[in-house]
């Protein structure tokens, strides 16, 4: 089983190489268009400012290698915003592959959500064997709203939104599998089974 | 529902877990990485490792230790401790640590929080602040509680979430080691005059402190050391006992 886990300037990409490694896979870093296209699950992880993330992709042309893979496909945290349509963060155009736009969380309430947080609604082989109200650990200030044909699983703080996207073989997590305990090592594995 | 934090905080010199009581004393409390796993099995929600390893030899050490903490932990940790720059930043990111803790080196140099939550996000940047009430007040200490600033705990708080830090890691120097319960005003203080999540540090005894904490002092997360270390509470029982207070926790 190859895996490759997408290297961009994007921040910790280290965690979830460790997380993989729990799960006794040896991932492939890379930014190399080839390698990505020849893998069997591709984990597009990141955490930070959208902006560089978004440039960094530019560079190396995975902005167009990306939207094209039709393997099972996982953005992670910022992975997730960046496979969006736009984010209101720096006003950052993604790869477009929900229709959504990423937006900052309202000021009546702490930002970051940061910490664990209840998942529900849970919809695909993503969350198998992942009970309704399970805990995974958020740390982000915007979010993708809530879409009828795409949101997998709903999480609620301040408003409800988008704790997972799907459409077709591209998943994606607001929250960090690779530290959410065993609920979020379930959730890995269960992409990986895919 | 977003759940309170129980965050164990584990010491860390020369390899090896200790517990500064009031920040002098230190006692052994075992190998940092398998501590670390056990809480992490026992339901802790987060884990700070922070480095009082005062030489050279020793912080490359730590940023060593950093990565077999990483390689094993399934949940998200900090690691602070004479953090001076961005680059002392990004070794220990790209170790694997999730979040870093910066102290002394922001009071003397407030920019370098600008600096790191452009460079890395704000989600990684937590300022920690050691307060000592004094008269009505409570002051900012640094270097481990040896030099007092003139700065107002609550005053610098606000000034760093400005500049861009995520998160207050808020210690009592009064109530540290002294196990009488947390600060609940300063911890209120703080909690409500920023509005980023703040760990409610120092004077953690029994389990009942904690439900004050979060009632009262509005604290998004507790953390406390030799309370878990030597196993007068269990993480368990403390969160089992947060439930039955209608207190919202991951179990």
């Amino acid at each position: 089983m190859k895996v490759a886990v997408i290297k961009y300037r994007a921040g910790n990409i280290r965690s979830v190489y460790f997380a993989l490694r729990r799960l006794n896979i040896e991932p492939i870093i890379t930014d190399d268009a080839a390698t990505i296209r020849a893998a069997d699950y591709v984990i597009f992880p990141g955490v930070g400012a959208a902006r560089p993330a978004m440039d960094d992709l530019k560079e190396s042309g995975l902005i167009h290698v990306i939207p094209e893979l039709t393997r099972p496909f996982l953005g992670v945290c910022l992975g997730l915003q960046l496979l969006c349509r736009s984010t209101q963060e720096e006003e950052v155009r993604g790869l477009g592959l929900y229709g959504l736009e990423v937006i900052r969380f309202p000021s009546t309430g702490k930002v970051p959500h940061m910490g664990w947080n209840t998942i529900h609604d849970l919809q695909g082989p993503l969350f198998k064997n992942i009970i309704e109200g399970a805990y995974v650990y958020f740390v982000h200030s915007f979010y993708a709203p809530l879409t009828e044909n795409q949101t997998v699983a709903v999480c609620d703080y301040l408003v409800p939104f988008s704790a997972a996207l799907q459409q077709d073989n591209f998943f994606a997590v607001q929250f960090h599998p690779e530290k959410s305990g065993l609920v979020g090592e379930t959730i890995l594995r269960n992409f990986l089974n895919l | 529902m977003l759940s309170k934090r129980i965050i164990p905080c584990l010491d860390v010199k020369d390899g090896q877990t200790v517990k500064g009581i009031r920040f002098v004393n230190l006692r052994q409390a075992g190998d940092p990485v398998e501590l670390g796993a056990a809480y992490a099995g026992q339901g802790a929600d987060e884990l700070v490792y922070l480095d009082i390893t005062a030489t050279i030899e020793g912080r490359g050490a730590f940023l060593k230790l950093v990565q077999r903490i990483a390689a094993r932990l399934n949940i998200p940790f900090t690691v602070g401790g004479g953090i001076r720059s961005v680059y002392d930043v990004e070794a220990l990111l790209n170790a694997g640590a999730d979040k870093i803790g910066i102290n002394s080196a922001a009071v003397q140099n407030p920019q370098l929080i600008d600096q790191l939550a452009l460079e890395f996000g704000s989600q990684c940047v937590v300022l920690a602040i050691d307060a000592k009430k004094e008269r009505d007040s409570w002051l900012v200490y640094t270097h481990g509680g040896r030099s007092r600033t003139d700065l107002q705990a609550e005053d610098w708080a606000k000034q760093a979430v400005q500049r861009g830090a995520g998160e207050i890691l808020l210690t009592s120097m009064n109530h540290d080691g002294e196990k009488s319960g947390f600060d609940i005003d300063l911890t209120r203080r703080i909690a409500q005059a920023v509005n980023v999540p703040v760990i409610a540090s120092g004077g953690a005894g029994r389990m009942d402190d904690f439900v004050q904490v979060f009632q009262q002092g509005k604290a998004d997360a507790a953390l406390a050391a030799s309370i878990f270390h030597f196993n007068e509470i269990s993480i368990k029982e403390l969160k089992t006992y947060l439930k039955n207070h209608n207190i919202e926790v991951r179990l």
